[in-house]
C-alpha cells in the first residue's frame, strides 16, 4: 500500500499542482496574459507544437553539444587536478573565480567573438556545466584511502597504477552524479544565450512571444524547458545508476 | 659508522633511525634513536603506548617514508623508496568495492612483477591460487561475493588474502585484528600462525594486543612513548605450532604481565 503511493506520489503531486492552478485561475478570473490556466497553456501548445518542436530541437542541440564539450573537457580537467596537487593549487583560485562569473555576463563576449546563433549557445552551455564535472572527479581522485595507497605503494605501484586500479574507477560515481548536474546547467546555459543573442531556439521563442505579447506561447516554451529538463536529468540518472551501480547497493537491500 | 652496523642475518634492519613529521622534518619527533633486526621468516611483534609512532615504523620499513637520520635496509639492500615487494594489511580493510573478492585479493598480481607479465595469459593458474589461498582462510565460494556483502571479519580474511597472493617475502600487518571480535580475532590469529608457518614469509605485526603479538611473535620489541624506540626486545620461545590453548595458561600470561609493565613504565616515564 505505502510502496504504490510512493511510485503515485510524482503524479499526484504534478497533477495535483496544475488542478489547483487552474482552479485558482478560474476562480479569482486572472488575465490570461498575467496567468494562463494550464488549459489556456495546452490550447497553445497544440496550436504552435511546429514552433515549440524545431525551436526544442534547436535548444537540445546546443545543450547537448555543450554538455558533451563539458563531458570531455571536465573528465579532462578532473582528472588532471586530481593527479597533481601542484595542478590543484595552480588551477583552483582560477576555477573559483571562472565559475563565480555570471555566463549569462560572458554571452556578449561569445557574440563578439562567434556571432549570435548557435556557437554562443554550444559556449555558454558547455562553459556552466563542466564546472562540477571536474570537482566531483577530482574530489573522487583526491579522497583515495590513505591505506589502500600505501598497500599499493609498498608493492611498488606507480601513480599510474594507483589511478587506473582505484582513482579512477573510485571517482566514477562522482562523475555520473555530476552529470545530472551538468546536465540541467548546460540547459540553463543554452537558454541563456539564446534569450540573449539566437534566432532560434526555445529561449528565443519565448522572447519573441513576449514581444507579441503572445502570454500562452511564452508558458508554453517555459513547460517544454521543464519537460525536456525532466527528460534529460532522468536519462542521466539512469545512466548513474546503469554504470556504477555498485556504489548505490543501499538502495538495492 | 653506518656500515659497522650491516648484519648478514637481519631481513629487516632500522639502525638509529630519527623521524620528525612537518614541512623540513623539524616538527614532531615521531621516532629517535630506534634500531631493531628482524632475521629472515621471523614473526616480529612490534608493541607500545599509542602514539609512540608504531604505524610510523611500518612505512618506514616499507619505504614509503625515508628517515631523517639513520638507514634501512631489507633483504640487505638499502631502502630508498618503496620496497616493491611487501604485502601489507591494515586495520581498515579497504576493499574495492567495485571489485569482487577474488578481484580485490587478485590485485597485488596486477602490480608486482613477474605477476603482472603472466596475469593475462596464465589467468586461470593465478585464479585457482587466489582461490586456494580465500579456502585456507575459510572464504572458500566467497570469491565472487562483492566486499561489500562481507562481514568485518570476513574483510579482514580476504585482506589477509590481498598481501599474501603475491608470495611476499614481507608481510607488514598494523593492527590487523584490532576492530573485530574477540573469537573471530582468536580464529584469525590460527590462520595467521598456519600461514606463516606454511609460507615463512617475514613478519612485522603492530598491535596493540599483548596476548596478539606473545601468540603470534618470535620475538616482541617494546616501543617507548614518543619519540619512540625500541626499550625492550622479548623472545617467546613457546614451541611452535602454539595451540590457542596456550594463551589460557600461566606461563603465557607471564610474558604479558612482563610485556604490559613495560608498556605501563614507557608511559610513566612520558
Amino acid at each position: 500500500m505505502t510502496d504504490k503511493w510512493i511510485k503515485a506520489a510524482p503524479w499526484i503531486w504534478t497533477i495535483g499542482l496544475f488542478v489547483v492552478w487552474e482552479g485558482v485561475v478560474r476562480a479569482f478570473d486572472i488575465a490570461f496574459f498575467i496567468l494562463p490556466a494550464p488549459s489556456d497553456i495546452w490550447v497553445a501548445t497544440v496550436k504552435y507544437w511546429p514552433v515549440i518542436w524545431t525551436n526544442s530541437l534547436q535548444t537540445l542541440f546546443t545543450t547537448t553539444l555543450g554538455f558533451l564539450l563539458a563531458v570531455v573537457g571536465g573528465l579532462a580537467l578532473g582528472l588532471a587536478i586530481g593527479w597533481s596537487r601542484a595542478i590543484y593549487a595552480g588551477l583552483y583560485p582560477l576555477m573559483i573565480g571562472f565559475n563565480s562569473v555570471p555566463k549569462v555576463a560572458v554571452v556578449p563576449i561569445l557574440v563578439i567573438w562567434f556571432g549570435i546563433g548557435t556557437v554562443p549557445a554550444v559556449l555558454t552551455a558547455f562553459l556552466i556545466a563542466f564546472f562540477p564535472i571536474v570537482v566531483n572527479v577530482a574530489t573522487g581522485l583526491a579522497t583515495i584511502e590513505p591505506e589502500m595507497e600505501d598497500v599499493l605503494r609498498a608493492l611498488g605501484a606507480k601513480k599510474l597504477d594507483i589511478m587506473l586500479k582505484v582513482g579512477i574507477p573510485r571517482s566514477m560515481p562522482y562523475f555520473f552524479g555530476s552529470l545530472k548536474v551538468a546536465i540541467t546547467l548546460a540547459f540553463v546555459g543554452s537558454v541563456i544565450s539564446e534569450t540573449v543573442a539566437a534566432n532560434s531556439g526555445i529561449g528565443h521563442m519565448m522572447l519573441a512571444a513576449q514581444s507579441q505579447f503572445n502570454v500562452p506561447l511564452v508558458w508554453a516554451g517555459l513547460m517544454a524547458l521543464a519537460v525536456l529538463g525532466i527528460v534529460m536529468y532522468a536519462m542521466m540518472a539512469w545512466l548513474e545508476m546503469r554504470m556504477t551501480g555498485w556504489a548505490h547497493r543501499s538502495s538495492r537491500g | 659508522m653506518k656500515s659497522e652496523r650491516r648484519s648478514v642475518t637481519g631481513f629487516v634492519e632500522l639502525n638509529d633511525i630519527r623521524l620528525a613529521y612537518g614541512p623540513g622534518g623539524d616538527g614532531t619527533l615521531a621516532l629517535d634513536g630506534l634500531s631493531m633486526t628482524v632475521k629472515k621468516g621471523e614473526f616480529a611483534a612490534v608493541v607500545g603506548p599509542s602514539g609512540c609512532g608504531k604505524s610510523t615504523l611500518m612505512k618506514l620499513a616499507t619505504g614509503l617514508i625515508r628517515p631523517q637520520a639513520g638507514t634501512v635496509e631489507v633483504a640487505h639492500k638499502e631502502v630508498d623508496g618503496p620496497v616493491s615487494m611487501a604485502g601489507m594489511a591494515f586495520q581498515n580493510p579497504s576493499m574495492l568495492p567495485w571489485r569482487t573478492t577474488l578481484k580485490n585479493v587478485m590485485l597485488p598480481l596486477e602490480i608486482v612483477q613477474p605477476h603482472r607479465r603472466r596475469l593475462s595469459r596464465e589467468r586461470a593458474a593465478y585464479e585457482a591460487l587466489a582461490e586456494d589461498l580465500l579456502t585456507v582462510v575459510g572464504l572458500k565460494g566467497f570469491g565472487d561475493k562483492f566486499p561489500w556483502q562481507l562481514s568485518g571479519g570476513m574483510q579482514q580474511r580476504a585482506n589477509l588474502c590481498r598481501a599474501l597472493v603475491h608470495d611476499p617475502e614481507l608481510l607488514m600487518l598494523d593492527e590487523p585484528f584490532g576492530a573485530l571480535d574477540a573469537f573471530t580475532r582468536e580464529e584469525l590469529w590460527q590462520v595467521m600462525r598456519d600461514l606463516h608457518a606454511e609460507k615463512g614469509f617475514t613478519t612485522i605485526l603492530v598491535t596493540h594486543d599483548l596476548r596478539e603479538a606473545v601468540f603470534l611473535a618470535d620475538r616482541v620489541f617494546v616501543m617507548s612513548a614518543r619519540p619512540g624506540r625500541i626499550i625492550v626486545e622479548r623472545e617467546v620461545s613457546f614451541p611452535r605450532p602454539r595451540p590457542i590453548d596456550l594463551t589460557y595458561e600461566a606461563k603465557f600470561n607471564d610474558i604479558v604481565h612482563e610485556l604490559r609493565a613495560h608498556i605501563a613504565d614507557a608511559r610513566a616515564a612520558a
